[in-house]
């Protein structure tokens, strides 16, 4: 399917991650491990690694950009994220971990979402199913 | 996008590395949110200078490497150290080696070292209608929503971005009708309780989850939304949600009406907010009740006027628990000149300056929960700092410490 918006071009494939509220990852996830912290996020100890991410907004802290900068940094990090609106603390701290680190977590933003277990690829423009 | 000849030339490096990468970064976040063109801001304030790893460093070293020198007057957030009080850090030294490299190199780049989450409680503050890049989100909606002035939420790296370049995006809340209100809440409960200050973070709360990254419209606040709760409100509404602006009619410059909030268009969505939904946000900010361990109030960092309260409540008493207070090294200046500061010290407090107790270790181990006025120290404490909170007035955090047990008055009790 074709997304609605490319906020930071590239390619990543990962296993889907639906999260069922905002996120902050300030304050809401591990750096270490990748997992979500809050206590009020309902998919607490869940981990972002590796994963594609489908987030309803971010939330919080404009530390965010930092922390997801430095998990993408140390291998914590997203494969890739779709978003349901632009969010500009996101894509500067994928944008400053590229440029420092060479490796790119593509966002994208998309009204329909793919189904949360499955791997799926960001292409661009295109999310693509992969199994 | 479209430039201008001072932008192009940033652009081609004609002012430095720093200068470049700084502007390449900012057309590149720019287009990402529609923006047209770039304007001149004329403050910035920098969430980069914490400390949460490597990244951080790596980034703000290559801008010093690049020769990089802020264009506007800028000032800093919080960071990991108190540097006043440097005894009361109790974590890793090499992380404090690291936090500390951090800071230096903020400096360097030209920015005040303020220390401060509340910038906005310095003497030269923004003004109505000034376009500034502010980080950190209690600022963001306190410059937007309070003072009136202009800026987006920027994330750390952007605002230094912007500092850098004296530049930013034009969208957003940068814009007019960026600003305008599409969601409204009414306020309707006993008047008695716009008396209680807790009342305000737990507004804050529940309008920081219903409504996102929208700007909310808040009906039935009066002269007694003072700057303070108004910055609790905000502070808690940009942990909970998404929010960098909000107008309360009658209350907020931008908000004469209820029509010019909403720039004469229909809201989204109308909802009623009641006594009982306050009763909820603080039973979800308030995590257990058992034994009382510790108080923690000044989240965002306690202003002038609350030292004053503060003195006034706790006058010959002493705290029986840790009791600590956050502030900027400004305020807290002042508030010794003016002879604020002897009883709370002779109440026994710990006052902590530069940094916040909810970001870096300086508590310690705590037996027994944690009491704040702050939602947004109470949203956040827990996971960093894996304590129970119990979130309560100002008031009922003095009375609370002096008995060495929670004490809830008023509706909350």
């Amino acid at each position: 399917m074709r997304v609605d918006q490319v906020l930071v071009d590239g390619v990543a494939a990962g296993e889907i991650l639906a999260l069922d509220a905002p996120l902050s990852f300030w304050g809401g996830v591990s750096i270490e491990s990748g997992r979500i912290v809050d206590p009020a996020h309902p998919q607490a100890g869940v981990s972002l690694a590796g994963k594609v991410v489908v987030l309803p907004h971010g939330r919080g802290s404009s530390s965010s950009s930092s922390v997801l900068a430095e998990m993408i940094r140390i291998g914590t990090g997203p494969a890739g994220i779709v978003l349901d609106e632009p969010d500009s603390i996101l894509v500067i701290g994928v944008l400053v971990a590229d440029r420092l680190y060479g490796t790119r977590c593509p966002i994208v933003v998309a009204s329909t979402t793919p189904e949360a277990g499955s791997i799926w690829r960001i292409n661009g423009a295109e999310l693509e199913l992969v199994s | 996008m479209k430039l201008s000849e001072r932008d192009r030339s940033l652009l081609a490096g004609e002012m430095g590395d720093a200068q470049k990468i700084a502007m390449e970064l900012l057309i590149a976040v720019g287009e990402t949110d529609g923006a047209q063109t770039l304007i001149d801001i004329e403050m910035a304030h920098i969430d980069g200078c914490s400390y949460h790893g490597q990244a951080g460093v790596d980034f703000a070293q290559m801008l010093v490497d690049g020769g990089g020198r802020v264009q506007v007057p800028t000032t800093l957030n919080v960071s990991s150290l108190d540097l006043l009080h440097p005894d009361l850090y109790k974590g890793d030294s090499a992380v404090a080696e690291a936090a500390k490299g951090l800071m230096d190199h903020y400096v360097t780049l030209g920015c005040r070292p303020t220390w401060t989450c509340a910038p906005y409680q310095l003497h030269d503050r923004p003004s109505f209608g000034q376009q500034i890049a502010w980080g950190e989100s209690n600022a963001i909606v306190f410059a937007n929503s309070v003072l009136g002035a202009r800026t987006n939420r920027y994330g750390d790296f952007m605002d230094i971005c912007c500092a850098l370049t004296g530049r930013a995006p034009y969208a957003g809340l940068h814009t007019d009708e960026g600003r305008l209100g599409t969601i409204q809440f009414n306020i309707v409960v006993p008047g008695s309780i716009l008396d209680d200050d807790l009342t305000y973070p737990l507004l804050g709360h529940v309008l920081g989850r219903l409504a996102g990254s929208r700007v909310p419209v808040i009906t039935g606040l009066d002269e007694r939304a003072t700057e303070d709760r108004l910055k609790a409100l905000g502070a808690a509404a940009a942990s909970s949600g998404a929010v960098a602006m909000f107008h309360a009619v009658g209350v907020t410059p931008e908000a004469h009406s209820l029509s010019e909030a909403l720039g004469n268009a229909a809201p989204q969505q109308v909802t009623n907010l009641s006594v009982d939904t306050l009763r909820n946000a603080r039973r979800e900010l308030t995590t257990a009740i058992g034994t009382l361990g510790a108080v923690s109030v000044g989240t965002p960092h306690m202003s002038f006027d609350e030292f004053i309260s503060l003195a006034a409540l706790v006058e010959g008493q002493t705290t029986a628990v840790p009791f600590y207070v956050n502030t900027s090294r400004d305020v807290l200046d002042r508030a010794e000149n003016a002879g604020v500061m002897a009883p709370i010290k002779a109440f026994g407090v710990t006052v902590v300056t530069d940094t916040c107790t909810y970001i870096t270790p300086i508590m310690g181990d705590i037996e027994g929960d944690v009491m704040t006025n702050s939602g947004k120290w109470a949203y956040y404490a827990p996971a960093n700092l894996g304590v129970s909170v119990v979130i309560g007035s100002l008031a009922d955090c003095v009375a609370s410490a002096v008995t060495g047990s929670v004490v809830s008055t008023g509706e909350w009790s």
